[in-house]
């Protein structure tokens, strides 16, 4: 069992590269940006390596986009460092800083054909690329996200993940020195986003450069992350490899940012020797050290059901087939959780069955919940 | 005969195009259908043809025993949801309920009774009085889902109702509906692009492309025994693996051989299927591709994806790349070599001319 420490953690200190990893190349410090009445940023600390994907999770109106605009140099600081390279670039102008920027709505010019999209940026007054560098750039750039087929198409008559596609390959044929990716998926079919999903995960690898990809997917954020940064009303959470956030969220609102169903977070007391819920039911063997009333957190992957036939309090309401899994609403102890079971167990609306919480994954945490809505 | 059927329903428009391409479809009562596909299918505009908002340019649409196809939507008795707007905040719960029907012109004790009845239903009487600032989040969706249903027609037709929400918001959403589809029973056709959210809402889930039905199915029909490889690359997260290669065989067994030899595997055909050789693809999901020290199939990892309560393991092998589900605890190093096998029992084997399941 983990137990979180929920309340007095130091996200600066959490949030800075281990000693052993290189040398990151993305260094914010304290950074603060209020907007308007709103303080969207309160004292952001984050590293990005010089070759790493780094995620910032978080829910609409967390400070992603303030956040990324910040590091483009979009927006300027009210307080704070911002160093690249171990240069300090905080008042230094977007285009000063080398570092290209991709939106959510692919903000192409839509008259004009793919290639000419492509050019422009390579085009910009004061970087007289030679033409030869500008071709062999772009029939690179075309190749690696397979649209050369389109390069003489006009923007406006592809699909979206076409768009999205060249949109990237805008941003990677100046072989800036960071990616910084506002929700570039979010706008796309769900089946084109997976894809798109891996493409840019092997693409950055294949490059080198370190990325920032904002989004308020958690799936992208698991599965697409070196690590994530965890973002909520401008203060930085938890920041951990994708495994550590999903086990060990050092609090209930980190918890419930990551895995779809939502894990489970139950009010429990220590009573003889039991963690218990309200109506006494015993979930988990519990210490005899610490306070009395926690939040006990399962994610719903974590609960197994035993066979047997004698009196269970669950029921389940309804089942939900989901591809390898199948995902179960069970009534239990009067509340309502989420389990998810193998595919091949044969559990129908209305069973009753023997829900068993996995200790070893079970965490607990300081605080009980604000609201009595419950998990 | 069916509660709701559609024979050789087309839609031509007026510049040539043709949305839908002779679609026959027979809907029992109480079933909850989900039409699923990428953009472009004619899902939508099947659902509209049904709503009456298109008519249809051939074929019938029969509901509830009568021949619906050139009445207005208002004489079909259907009830169209587009998506789960946001709650009137200066209306009470009581209210925004009994928009929908007071703006239909409904007498104002019919929409009293209407609004009790659904809220006794879906035990919202309690928060008839409140404000929508006064509810919790699962609260404010109930009284949406509500909103949305408070009129009881023959047949709901949802066009991707949840697009607008986000995740956690969809998921809870979709078992408000199937909890309270399977309650009141009315009949319920859904359109939706999203696999995940067809397998969890649906009793059986219609496969639309190009303006045709490339399957119909249970959830676990079509995920298990996708009729062509469109179905079994659309359903399914990610979608079927697929191993090109020949299949040589008759009477009701084949021997599939991949390209480059790695897979050889016996297969029990379909029976439908009579003489077939040639050309074949192989299909697996992948948590029926298993890491195993003595496999056939040699590859090296090139990509990972954690997924929190599994992972998907990308390895490119001889016979191109193959997603494997592993355990979450077990990560694999980028670049180690790996050596697979496919579950027999779980192999589909497509035709390499038709695309159709053998």
């Amino acid at each position: 069992m983990t137990v979180g420490s929920s309340t007095n953690e130091t996200p600066g200190a959490a949030a800075t590269v281990p000693a052993t990893a290189p040398a990151p190349f993305l260094n914010l410090r304290g950074v603060r940006k209020r907007l308007g009445a709103t303080e969207a940023l309160r004292g952001i600390t984050l590293d990005a390596c010089g070759d790493e994907l780094l995620v910032v999770l978080g829910p609409t109106g967390a400070g992603k986009t303030t956040l990324l605009r910040t590091i483009a140099g979009l927006e300027q600081p009210d307080a704070g460092t911002i160093t690249m390279a171990g240069r300090d670039v905080t008042a230094l102008d977007p285009a000063a800083r080398d570092v290209a920027l991709v939106f959510q709505n692919f903000s192409l010019y839509p008259r004009w054909s793919v290639r000419r999209n492509l050019e422009f940026p390579l085009r910009a007054p004061g970087r007289n690329i030679p033409e030869a560098e500008i071709q062999s750039r772009i029939a690179w750039a075309a190749d690696l996200l397979r649209i050369t087929r389109f390069l003489d198409r006009e923007s406006s008559r592809l699909s979206g993940g076409e768009m999205q596609r060249v949109a990237i390959g805008r941003a990677i044929v100046r072989r800036p020195r960071l990616f910084l990716m506002d929700e570039p998926l979010t706008n796309l079919d769900a089946k084109l986003r997976e894809s798109l999903r891996v493409e840019l995960v092997e693409l950055r690898r294949e490059l080198k450069t370190p990325m920032v990809f904002v989004t308020h997917d958690q799936a992208e954020a698991l599965s697409m992350a070196d690590r994530i940064v965890v973002l909520s009303e401008g203060r930085v959470l938890q920041t951990g490899v994708p495994r550590e956030i999903y086990e060990r969220p050092v609090s209930p609102v980190v918890a419930l940012q990551l895995g779809q169903p939502a894990i489970n977070l139950i009010p429990v007391r220590r009573e003889g020797g039991q963690w218990r819920a309200a109506d006494g039911t015993p979930l988990l063997r519990a210490d005899a050290s610490g306070p009395g009333e926690r939040l006990l957190g399962v994610r719903p992957e974590n609960v197994a059901l035993l066979g047997g036939e004698t009196a269970s309090g669950a029921v389940v309401r309804i089942v939900e087939h989901t591809g390898p899994t199948t995902t179960l609403l069970v009534e239990w102890f009067g509340s309502r959780v989420h389990i998810v079971v193998p595919r091949r167990a044969a559990v129908h609306p209305g069973d009753r069955v023997h829900p068993r919480i996995d200790p070893a994954r079970a965490v607990l945490f300081d605080q009980t919940p604000q609201s009595k809505e419950g998990p | 005969m069916s509660f709701l059927s559609l024979e050789r329903v087309e839609k031509t428009y007026p510049d040539g195009t043709r949305a839908v391409n002779g679609i026959d479809l027979a809907v029992e009562q109480g079933e909850l259908v989900v039409l699923l596909g990428p953009s472009g299918c004619g899902k939508t505009t099947t659902l509209r043809m049904i709503a009456g908002l298109e008519l249809a340019t051939g074929g019938a649409i029969r509901l509830a025993g009568r021949d619906v196809t050139g009445l207005r939507p208002s004489q079909r008795d259907v009830g169209m949801v587009f998506q789960f707007y946001a709650l009137y905040p200066h209306l009470t719960v009581r209210d925004n309920i009994g928009f929908p029907l007071r703006a239909a012109g409904l007498a104002r004790a019919d929409v009293r009774a209407r609004v009790d009845a659904v809220a006794a239903r879906m035990d919202l009487e309690r928060l008839l009085p409140l404000y929508p600032k006064q509810l919790a989040g699962g609260d404010q969706q109930k009284v949406s889902l509500a909103r949305a249903i408070v009129r009881r027609p023959a047949v709901y037709l949802m066009d991707e109702p949840l697009g607008t929400l986000d995740s956690d918001q969809r998921l809870a959403m979709r078992e408000l509906i199937r909890a309270e589809q399977l309650a009141s029973g009315v009949t319920t056709i859904y359109v939706t692009h999203d696999q995940e959210e067809a397998m969890s809402l649906a009793d059986r889930i219609v496969v639309m492309e190009g303006g045709r039905i490339r399957q119909v199915g249970t959830p676990a029909e079509v995920y298990d025994r996708p009729s062509d490889l469109f179905v079994a690359s659309f359903v399914g997260s990610p979608g079927m693996n697929f191993i090109p290669g020949e299949v040589a065989g008759s009477g009701g067994r084949a021997l599939f051989v991949s390209q480059a030899g790695q897979v050889r595997v016996e297969v029990p055909l379909d029976g439908t299927a009579g003489v077939s050789s040639g050309q074949a693809t192989l299909g697996i999901r992948c948590e029926h591709v298993h890491a195993d020290a003595g496999g056939s199939i040699r590859g090296r990892v090139v990509t990972e994806e954690y997924l929190g309560s599994a992972r998907n393991v990308h390895i490119e092998a001889v016979c191109g790349r193959i997603v494997m589900r592993a355990d979450a605890a077990a990560p694999y190093a980028l670049g180690s070599e790996v050596r697979l096998n496919l579950d027999p029992s779980q192999i589909s084997i497509f035709d390499g001319a038709t695309e159709a399941r053998l």
